[in-house]
């Protein structure tokens, strides 16, 4: 399957449903009660950015749509405003690979911290506007960019564990294998002739 | 075929935000009660169990992060406690300093006020530096003929004589103690009405002997001995008369001459500070120095306090 031509395969779906059961669970049953520098990581935009960066926009707007949805669920929040949130990330993260396609270790880092950055801040103006009595305060500044420090440092291996759960099912996308016969020491139009 | 994904892709994701606003009006604008309510308190008691094995499962981990952030916590507080332990030490320390200090100009309040040392002029030092070692009984002091000291000026402590000034600077004076071998002092036992010479004992570096006794001398165990001052003219004195010296430790011996131990009552290791008495004047004990001293035979370090107790009954009594 490639996202931007066909339908997702059973077995990837399968998998990224399975992934996002777990990741809500985690999220809401180990990782929220295990604050760093007073607040927890929050691990739905990172999975959800991850999902976008391997498999596309299309795929990254469902997880993220679908993990929205399933963490309003599950933590008794505002419906829909998880899921219109983490749908634009999800999204935003398959175009970036569908547009500029980066191979580089640091981007699921800078991914993540751009996704995170995106939900919390999206996430509490949707609130306000939403009439939510919160104050606006130094603290929440300062937990927004907590999120961010502590989600960067976990986006690389939650990256890995993504990758690796969701790789037995991902299409073999033609550009990547092209890479790979290069680096790997395939043959080359050269060395042919 | 592009044209299709591009339709199919933007599709979705207004399809996705539309139904995300949908829900957040729905949602939003229904009653507590509401169908979406309903829905999510369903599906809250649906996953709940799953939550809850969840939770239980993973609770080792929780457990390890918590426990290592726990860990993290206390180390941060025990570098806390541990600093601010150690300037509580150093302030308690500065406060056993300053008591110690205190105590001890006081003493030597009393010792000048007892023994009237108020008329040698005496001059308040801190000794800086002793000689580790046992056989050299020197110490310095932190003032020098700057403050007025002068060669051979006699010293004391709270507790009585300790030695005399043997090395001058403007500055740093060394005091060579009693217990050195070179020093002689002039001394008196007053309870048994005789003359001798206080010597350092040979061999043993931190006890005296007094000499030069008549062998008849009627000298007791626990007879406090003071400086004798000038006993002659033509012999005259370094010290002044009635300071404290020690106090006998032994029986008489000799056939012609005698002599006794003495335990010096300043403790010539631990001296902290002390008065360089900067006028010389001759004489013989007074009575009121010889009055001062505790009965013999009792603790050393009663000799001044006794001192210091008989002043302050003579001062409140006017």
């Amino acid at each position: 399957m490639a996202s931007n031509a066909s339908v997702p395969s059973p077995a990837l779906v399968a998998r990224i449903l399975v992934l996002i059961i777990v990741s809500v669970i985690v999220q809401s049953a180990a990782v929220s009660q295990f604050p760093i520098f007073g607040t927890p990581a929050d691990l739905s935009p990172l999975v959800v950015a991850s999902v976008g960066l391997l498999t596309g926009s299309v795929e990254g707007a469902i997880t993220g749509f679908a993990v929205g949805l399933f963490v309003d669920l599950t933590l008794v929040q505002t419906l829909g405003l998880s899921s219109l949130v983490l749908t634009v990330v999800g999204y935003g993260a398959g175009r970036l690979r569908e547009l500029r396609d980066p191979q580089g270790t640091a981007v699921a880092l800078l991914a993540g911290a751009a996704a995170t950055a995106f939900a919390s801040i999206g996430y509490a103006v949707m609130e306000f506007m939403l009439g939510v009595d919160a104050p606006v305060s130094f603290l929440l500044l300062r937990q927004i960019i907590v999120v961010i420090l502590v989600n960067s440092i976990i986006a690389l291996p939650v990256f890995a564990i993504v990758r690796r759960w969701l790789q037995p099912s991902l299409p073999d996308d033609p550009r990547r294998r092209r890479r790979r016969a290069y680096t790997t020491g395939g043959l080359t139009p050269l060395s042919r002739a | 075929m592009y044209e299709k994904t591009v339709r199919r892709r933007r599709a979705v994701l207004g399809v996705l935000v539309a139904l995300s606003l949908i829900l957040l009006t729905v949602y939003f604008g229904e009653a507590p009660g509401g169908r979406l309510h309903s829905v999510q308190r369903g599906f809250l008691t649906a996953l709940s169990p799953i939550q809850d094995g969840a939770s239980a499962a993973l609770k080792p981990v929780r457990d390890l992060f918590s426990g290592i952030g726990q860990t993290l916590h206390a180390r941060g507080e025990l570098a806390g406690l541990r600093k601010q332990n150690e300037i509580l030490r150093l302030a308690v320390t500065n406060d056993q300093v300053v008591a110690r200090r205190g105590a001890e100009a006081l003493r030597l309040l009393h010792l000048d006020a007892t023994y009237q040392l108020d008329r040698y002029s005496p001059v308040s030092a801190d000794v800086v530096g002793q000689s580790p070692n046992l056989f050299y009984s020197t110490v310095l002091i932190d003032k020098g003929s700057d403050s007025g000291l002068g060669l051979d000026d006699p010293v004391v402590d709270a507790d009585g004589l300790i030695g005399k000034v043997t090395q001058l600077t403007p500055v740093v004076s060394q005091v060579t103690l009693i217990t050195d071998q070179s020093s002689a002092v002039a001394a008196y036992d007053p309870q048994a009405g005789v003359y001798g010479i206080i010597q350092a004992k040979v061999g043993d570096p931190q006890s005296l002997v007094m000499q030069d006794l008549a062998a008849n001398a009627n000298v007791g165990q626990g007879d406090y001995v003071v400086t004798a001052g000038t006993v002659s003219a033509a012999d005259p004195s370094l010290f002044p008369p009635g300071i404290p010296i020690g106090q006998v430790t032994s029986m008489p011996n000799g056939t012609l001459t005698t002599s006794v131990d003495v335990r010096p009552l300043a403790n010539l290791r631990e001296l902290d500070t002390v008065q360089v008495l900067t006028q010389h004047t001759t004489g013989v004990p007074s009575s009121q120095a010889i009055d001062a001293l505790p009965p013999a035979g009792s603790e050393p370090s009663a000799a001044v306090q006794a001192g210091a107790g008989q002043t302050a009954s003579t001062q409140a009594g006017g």
